[in-house]
């Protein structure tokens, strides 16, 4: 049966997509495309009836932001989402710095569900709707 | 045309400095030796997204102004706040971070760099119990055991495995190169098999071909002679592949992962069957392999920073390397990210006694992470005024740290236009730091190498050092007229 949402573990981290996107100039396309997604289990895509690189809205107590949905290749990692680091998953971390200055970036308690109707924002749509710039 | 060998390559901590480039009318046009992010950066500098003049906003955009008045207008801010943070550093060199500590000192600011958010817990656990560490050349020559842990190498630092470690031909230890090549000639073999065994091609398999992993005793990669690689993570990553043995953790169970080491290694029992979802028979293997190598090291990534616990899982990794070398010889390295972020933290370690996080309000540098790491700060809503440089926080830190960098003034000195610098304030463009400028940068292991200047910057367009001395002399002349006014 298909799910409506999904809990995950949200991890952020670098990808060599995401390492040469930067170095092409935050602007381009190549780092647009780097990080404006989120790889996922197989199995857990097929729970909620996500297809390959259609939008999912990623949720945590922080906020919520439209990334898409890619099959993670390399192995079964059911219950972890992993976004490369940028400005889509900056929205969604959390702040807690355990009073040492870090912010726990990784193994936060997300949700997932389908958005396939929800449009994916550029970085410059997601800046002036975050920061109103 | 023009080719220049041994090139720093001023992407990640790595400082390959083995790159060579064709320079063709003051532009590079090929890179060699290089991994795909140096190529990206040093064919990348030219490109459309670059901020060409230097911008003020005004009437919420981003309006072209003449350098000078982008000068002072930045002095202004800074001169005026209260409570200004400075932030960034580790895409730049020495020199210029030399400047920033002045700057920050003159203007009683808090001086913080992107250790923050990467290996910031390292640092506050190597001063609580100490580092046993070495060079990158050590380990190439000598080490016979390599443990990534919480790292990709091959996403973040590409050149790492072929360089420094696994892959190299060292003077002692020589490059598992072909043995790797070995293994995905099997990989391929075991899967040809097994489609053989599904279609029913073989009609009398033997034993071996059946059950292949039933054979007992550790994986045969662990028993092999010279290097052995493990790796160590919450997902198998690409990195992981090419290991001899992957253990996954559950995210946040690195601690518990550790201390069961830890146990192992002083031969001690656990009553349990798996810790942090590793059975622990694989554990024991690990144990094994660390005690039995001539010489080890850990590399350790953000997946031990970032998670739970934070420096408290590098203060149990240190403390099984220092476990370790009651029985063998063993080092630990943090896998430095952006190229000078060590530079970042040496610099303000022998300008102001403190690696990051340095507060200079009171006119006397304090450090107190958690309460003076910028990250907090923000948090907290206190400063009031910010210059960011050679970073880009609007892509990296969470939401509500940015929503209060916006909120006041912002200065953003970066070659490119990246997220911060579309919402900054004062946006002033810069040279890029080891292709239109030279200066010194540290690699992970703290050894300082030369970056080299290969190509003239665009007209007009300054380095960060001389940009900041600009601010800093402007900032100088406006506190002399407000004194001699008052």
């Amino acid at each position: 049966m298909v799910k409506e949402k999904l809990q995950v573990t949200l991890l952020t981290g670098r990808t060599i997509e995401q390492g040469v996107g930067k170095e092409c100039g935050k602007g381009s396309k190549e780092y647009f495309e780097a990080v404006s997604m989120c790889y996922m289990d197989a199995g857990d895509m097929k729970k909620l009836g996500v297809k390959n690189n259609t939008n999912i809205l990623v949720s945590t107590e922080n906020g919520s932001v439209v990334v898409k949905a890619v099959k993670y290749p390399r192995a079964a990692t059911p219950g972890i989402i992993y976004m490369p680091y940028g400005p889509w998953a900056n929205v969604i971390c959390s702040n807690n710095t355990s009073s040492i200055g870090m912010p726990s970036f990784k193994g936060t308690p997300a949700e997932v569900e389908p958005a396939q109707d929800k449009p994916l924002l550029t970085m410059k749509e997601l800046l002036k709707s975050e920061f109103g710039r | 045309m023009t080719i220049v060998n041994a090139v720093t390559c001023p992407v990640c901590g790595c400082l390959c400095d083995d790159i060579e480039l064709t320079v063709e009318n003051n532009e590079v046009v090929k890179v060699k030796n290089g991994c795909a992010i140096c190529e990206s950066k040093f064919l990348g500098y030219k490109s459309e997204h670059r901020v060409r003049k230097p911008l003020i906003r005004k009437n919420g955009e981003l309006v072209e102004v003449p350098l000078d008045e982008a000068i002072h207008k930045a002095a202004e801010v800074l001169a005026k706040a209260n409570y200004p943070i400075v932030y960034g550093w580790s895409s730049t060199s020495c020199e210029a971070q030399r400047v920033g500590v002045e700057l920050t000192e003159e203007i009683g600011g808090v001086l913080d760099n992107t250790s923050v958010v990467c290996h910031g817990p390292s640092i506050l656990s190597v001063q609580e119990v100490g580092i046993p560490s070495c060079t990158l050349g050590q380990i190439r020559h000598r080490a016979d055991l390599i443990i990534y842990w919480g790292c990709d190498p091959w996403s973040a630092h590409p050149r790492h495995l072929e360089r420094y470690t696994t892959f190299t031909e060292g003077r002692f230890e020589k490059s598992d190169w072909k043995g790797y090549l070995q293994k995905v000639k099997a990989a391929v073999s075991k899967k040809k098999i097994e489609s053989a065994l599904r279609r029913g091609v073989v009609k009398h398999p033997s034993e071996h071909m059946l059950k292949p992993e039933t054979m007992g005793g550790p994986p045969p990669a662990m028993m092999k002679e010279g290097r052995k690689l493990i790796i160590v993570d919450v997902r198998k990553t690409m990195t992981a592949e090419i290991a001899d043995y992957f253990i996954q953790v559950e995210p946040n169970k690195d601690y518990e992962v550790m201390q069961a080491l830890r146990a192992l290694v002083k031969d001690q029992e656990l009553d349990v069957d798996k810790v942090g979802g590793v059975p622990v028979e694989y554990l024991e293997e690990v144990a094994d392999a660390m005690v039995r190598c001539e010489f080890g090291i850990i590399f350790f990534g953000l997946g031990l920073t970032m998670s739970a616990g934070k420096f408290r899982n590098i203060d149990v990794a240190i403390s099984l390397v220092r476990d370790l070398n009651m029985r063998t010889k063993f080092a630990i390295m943090p896998m430095r990210g952006h190229f000078n972020v060590t530079g970042a933290n040496v610099v303000a370690t022998w300008q102001s006694g403190y690696p990051y996080a340095v507060d200079f309000s009171l006119g006397y540098p304090r450090y107190n992470p958690g309460e003076t790491t910028v990250m907090d700060i923000l948090l907290r809503q206190e400063s009031d005024a910010a210059l960011v440089i050679a970073s880009d926080p609007a892509a990296n830190f969470p939401r509500k740290a940015v929503e209060h960098l916006v909120k006041n003034p912002f200065i953003v000195i970066d070659p490119h236009m990246n997220a911060t610098a579309l919402i900054g304030d004062v946006v002033f463009p810069s040279a890029f730091v080891g292709i239109e400028v030279g200066g010194t940068a540290y690699r992970m292991d703290h050894v300082p190498l030369p970056l080299k200047k290969v190509v003239e910057p665009p007209e007009g367009i300054l380095t960060d050092e001389e940009i900041l001395k600009r601010i800093l002399e402007e900032v100088r002349t406006i506190k002399s007229k407000k004194t001699e006014t008052s």
